[in-house]
């Protein structure tokens, strides 16, 4: 096929805008490759000469910095399996039952959950929080999380659950099974890449929010690693850009391993009206 | 195995009645099938009889035991579900075994008795695929194994056949056909497909908008059919019903449509009762016993004609009456003349049914046997 001049004129512009875009979007990642592996980094892009690890050494050493990564996988996880589970039995329970204004019940609470977990609520948690005596704790930030991101994710769950047929836990109560037999044998196991994906959806959200922690938070030892990056400026507010690039390479793994996990093991069918 | 009995069950759905009023009983070792258009109710019935949904009204009695309100899984049944439902993370072995697993059998014992059905059924060499790795046809006969693998005292069936294609279902219905001599069992079967109905029942219930019609063994619902309804909807092509205006005297009865000719027929008293009511009346007579007659000939309709349809071994030949009504005839192929414009079909009285102006059918005064 020959190309008209017209045509091929636009095809050279569009590529070079396209290649354009590509590089303002690949810019940051690269440099959150090299940076980390480089002793004198700044905030521009250099290769490392030499490469080294000396800047996750010196992050190996701040206790406070591990501890911090500890403490998000405690409150990511724990919000995690409070959020599956919850999530999971109320989105089968919306889906299954007969339950009239049940449509309603989902898109309040919906409604209601950006407006709890937004920042625009944080004095009435703080409030809330602080008169259950939990400030300060762990459990404050699951609870909250939790509360959060319910809504949400049930709104997912429920509409992957309505997606498959009523007839796979009826045939198995005709052929004898109890409810609570049909949903663990032979409901659940259907509707787990549903959860998978919500399960993926609210670490992400739990591991990378600063708002929260930060608020609910006061001691050092419970602060987790998207609060702990801040120790990383100095007193005059200017970034340790060595320190920053090693450990956010480090903070950003448990995501990019948990993704790498779940396509491997679940191979992430995100079938089922699902808007994650 | 199990009679069932429905006691005036009815079924509303908000202020829809799905199921209005319905008794019957099916008696232990018989073959039912539910038959009618789409949305009359029959699923809902069957489903009752499972336990998965429970009547507004009325009981539901399985080997005379109310079990209106007991849990499907405490009912000793089997269903064959329209989508099969097979669960998609389980291999065709532990699918067909799962109602031995939750009876407590242990693994070994459940997978023999799960393969000698599947050997029966022809996939007992499919054991180790999950349903979506074998064929529709297949996954029809994985569903059956799995309502059979157990002892039950009903089998219900929701269209177990609709998904298949036409061979398969044939196929499939012929076994279901010798599994119900094999085994005696009580089946209550649900379909749309009257051909169905017909070849595996031993009585068919006919139900319109949430009604018995007729419950009957299907030789009377073809020769006797209860109602217009029935007749329009059992029968391939249905019967042809022509509505007619009646005068009587001196004990015969004159039939008059355009381009009709019929000989006077005995009155009887059903009929004089019907034309007690209106001088309308519905002339009804079967495809098969209509065949191409010469013009001014006996007993005859005729009209212009619209379609003829090869099937091989018969044709179908519509004719559009003046009113734009239409008759199809059933002829052998073989008696195949040349056809023009104008075609006349005749018949013989005998063949002919009445129904008054409600639809109902007119008795005769003495019944032919069956
Ligand atoms: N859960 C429900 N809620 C509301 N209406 C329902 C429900 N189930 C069935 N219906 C209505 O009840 C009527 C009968 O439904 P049913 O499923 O028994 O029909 P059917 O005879 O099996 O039809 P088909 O041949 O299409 O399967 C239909 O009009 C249907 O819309
Ligand atoms: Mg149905």
């Amino acid at each position: 096929m020959k190309l008209t001049f017209p045509a091929f004129a636009g095809r050279i512009a569009f590529s070079a805008l396209a290649a354009l875009l590509g590089a303002i979007f690949a810019l940051p990642l690269i440099w959150f490759i090299f940076a980390p592996f480089n002793a004198r980094a700044e905030l521009g892009i250099t290769v490392p000469d030499p490469w080294t690890l000396s800047n996750f050494m010196t992050v190996f050493q701040n206790n406070f910095a591990m501890q911090a990564l500890w403490n998000s996988l405690i409150q990511s996880i724990g919000g995690v399996i409070l959020v599956g589970a919850a999530a999971t039995l109320a989105a089968y329970a919306l889906s299954r039952s007969s339950i009239p204004g049940k449509g309603a019940v989902t898109y309040i609470l919906l409604l209601f959950s950006s407006v709890v977990s937004g920042s625009a609520a944080m004095v009435p948690i703080f409030l809330i929080v602080s008169a259950m005596g939990l400030i300060d704790s762990h459990l404050a930030v699951i609870l909250t999380f939790a509360g959060g991101l319910l809504p949400t994710a049930m709104f997912i769950l429920r509409d992957f659950i309505d997606s498959i047929p009523k007839s796979y836990e009826e045939s198995a109560m005709v052929a004898g099974a109890s409810p609570v037999q049909a949903f663990f044998d032979v409901a659940l196991p259907v509707i787990r890449p549903g959860i998978v994906v919500v399960v993926v959806w609210a670490f992400v959200n739990i591991w990378g929010s600063f708002l929260i922690p930060f608020i609910l938070l006061r001691s050092d030892k419970l602060m987790p690693a998207s609060v702990a990056i801040y120790s990383f400026y100095s007193e005059a507010g200017t970034p340790t850009v060595t320190l920053l690039a090693a450990y956010s390479l480090i903070y950003s793994l448990p995501v990019i391993i948990l993704y790498l996990f779940v396509s491997w093991k679940f191979g992430f069918r995100f079938f089922g009206g699902i808007k994650a | 195995m199990a009679s069932v009995e429905f006691r005036h069950v009815t079924k509303t759905f908000g202020s829809f009645n799905a199921v209005s009023d319905v008794s019957f009983a099916i008696g232990d070792g018989e073959f039912v099938c539910l038959l009618g258009p789409s949305g009359c109710g029959k699923t809902t019935s069957l489903r009752m009889i499972a336990g998965l949904e429970t009547p507004s009204h009325g009981q539901v009695l399985i080997g005379g035991d109310d079990v209106t309100n007991l849990h499907p899984k405490d009912r000793q049944i089997s269903m064959v579900f329209q989508d099969y439902a097979l669960y998609p993370h389980m291999n065709l072995a532990d699918n067909i075994a799962y109602p031995l697993k939750v009876r407590g059998e242990p693994v070994q014992k459940r997978h023999g008795r799960a393969r000698e059905v599947a050997d029966v059924l022809k996939i007992g060499h499919l054991m180790d695929r999950l349903p979506s790795q074998i064929s529709g046809g297949q996954q029809q006969r994985t569903s059956l194994a799995r309502a059979l693998v157990y002892p039950s005292r009903v089998y219900l069936f929701d269209e177990p056949l609709s998904n298949l294609d036409a061979k398969l279902r044939l196929e499939a219905r012929g076994f279901l056909n010798h599994l119900q001599r094999d085994m005696g069992m009580t089946a209550v079967y649900v379909t749309h497909d009257q051909a169905e109905a017909m070849a595996l029942a031993t009585r068919i219930a006919v139900m319109d908008q949430g009604r018995i019609v007729q419950y009957a063994p299907p030789i009377e619902i073809y020769r006797r059919p209860a109602t217009t309804f029935v007749a329009n909807f059992v029968g391939n092509p249905p019967m042809n019903l022509v509505p007619v205006e009646a005068t009587h005297g001196d004990g015969q009865l004159q039939l008059k449509a355009d381009g009709l000719t019929l000989s006077p027929l005995p009155m009887s008293s059903g009929i004089a009762a019907a034309l007690a009511n209106s001088k309308s009346l519905t002339l009804g007579i079967r495809p098969e016993h209509l065949a191409i007659a010469e013009p001014g000939t006996g007993n005859a309709i005729s009209g212009t004609l619209f379609a003829n349809e090869n099937m091989g071994p018969e044709s179908l030949v519509t004719i559009e009456r003046p009113d734009a009504s239409r008759l199809t005839a059933r002829i052998f192929t073989d008696d195949h003349i040349a056809l023009t414009d104008a075609v006349t079909l005749g018949f013989s009285p005998e063949h002919i049914h009445l129904f008054d102006s409600t639809g109902a059918r007119i008795p005769a005064d003495r019944e032919q046997p069956l």
